[in-house]
């Protein structure tokens, strides 16, 4: 597991059955691009976060695939329909085959 | 000129049409609510100069006041904030048993709630010790003396990162850090350094902070070098910056041998410099470019 990846998502508590919600989604990583070398002069191997998915209730709302070009602590910022209760579930993947997951209910106000 | 300008309050509000369409030099005319999981707060940004600070200005501000609108919008929600990564990076470590026999930071003070109030008033000499600390020597003493681990770096990570959830503690107090009694010989001494010109540019801090806050250093905006903010999420280094590696990074850019993190000049003008902001917010983690 890289260092220090710690996921923090923002999703409101509630929506009206049918509303667009916002959702703002962000994991703290070093996205270590692969084209940088030390101080001796060996690459650095690449270390990202590679895709990041995000589902409600089961059903998939956005599902990214992440370039190394991307800098540190990527931050995505997306709406979501909510039609019913439940909820969502954040899923990042890292290089290194480690998974980061969060999870935050919303119910229909 | 545009500075002393500023010094006229009853000019601000004017101040801040004109600047509407010129690349304004001096300090927005904002004010910083910050939106929490617990509401919105309203911080202190701009105060009268304290007593020992008249001569050179008459209101002091926050750095906050002199960054760009996407900047200081960043500061205004937690979530937008990435300085609170940091935080809930150190909120984990304050829980951990990460002492040679499994102390914790939660197992002595609670929860970081407990360092409510802390960051506002030091620098401080403690009474036990007599010597003047800065939040990292409080941090350190727990992690040698009571965790029996070796001492953090001042500018590593992990001090960082507490420095970080300890600050946020006291978002909204006011600063008030003593300068007198036993704290006056340290506050003279970072006082001297404060004015002292360094390095082959030969610049105080003075020079940029004081004599030309709210003018321009090349692309660079300068502040009065206030810290009521830090530590502080700095996005051209993408991580936090302590008050310390700050100093260290200004008397670099003048071309000096600096002093180092965490030592006694450091220390003494930490002081001299949170005496500065008496009057400003702690703002836990702010955001500057």
């Amino acid at each position: 597991m890289a260092k220090d990846a710690k996921p923090r998502v923002k999703v409101p508590k509630s929506a009206a059955a049918g509303e667009v919600v916002t959702i703002k989604a962000l994991i703290s990583h070093n996205m270590e691009s692969g084209q940088r070398k030390d101080k001796d002069g060996n690459i650095i191997p690449r270390s990202i976060i590679n895709r990041f998915t995000c589902d409600l209730n089961g059903a998939n709302v956005v599902d990214v695939t992440l370039e190394p070009a991307i800098s540190t602590n990527p931050y995505f910022e997306f709406d979501a329909k909510v039609d019913a209760a439940g909820e969502f579930k954040f899923t990042w993947y890292d290089d290194d085959g480690s998974v980061y997951e969060d999870t935050k209910p919303i119910a229909i106000a | 000129m545009h500075s002393r300008t500023t010094r006229n309050l009853a000019a601000a509000a004017a101040l801040g049409l004109a600047l509407a369409g010129s690349a304004g030099a001096n300090p927005v005319d904002e004010t910083l609510e910050v939106t929490t999981d617990d509401g919105t707060i309203t911080l202190t940004t701009t105060a009268p100069a304290p007593d020992h600070l008249k001569d050179a200005f008459d209101t002091i501000y926050s750095g906050w006041h002199y960054r760009d609108t996407e900047t200081r919008n960043m500061e205004r929600d937690d979530f937008d904030n990435p300085g609170m990564v940091f935080v809930d990076i150190a909120r984990e470590k304050w829980d951990a048993a990460i002492g040679k026999n499994g102390e914790s930071c939660a197992g002595c003070h609670d929860g970081p709630e407990s360092m409510a109030g802390l960051r506002a008033v030091t620098p401080r000499v403690d009474a036990t010790t007599g010597k003047l600390m800065i939040m990292e020597d409080y941090i350190n003493t727990c992690v040698t003396e009571r965790m029996g681990l070796e001492a953090w770096g001042t500018t590593s990570k992990d001090m960082k990162n507490m420095l970080a959830l300890i600050a946020l503690q006291s978002r909204g107090e006011i600063v008030n850090v003593a300068i007198d009694g036993p704290a006056a010989e340290y506050w003279a001494k970072g006082k001297e350094i404060y004015y002292t010109r360094y390095g082959q540019l030969e610049m105080s801090c003075a020079s940029c902070h004081q004599d030309n806050a709210g003018n321009y250093i090349r692309a660079d905006h300068l502040s009065q070098g206030q810290i009521s903010g830090f530590p502080v999420y700095r996005l051209k280094d993408a991580g936090l910056v302590s008050a310390q590696q700050r100093f260290v990074g200004c008397v670099r850019d003048t071309r000096a041998e600096t002093f180092k993190a965490g030592s006694d000049e450091f220390k003494a003008l930490e002081l001299y410099v949170a005496s500065r902001g008496n009057g400003l917010a702690i703002e836990g983690v702010g955001v500057r470019h």
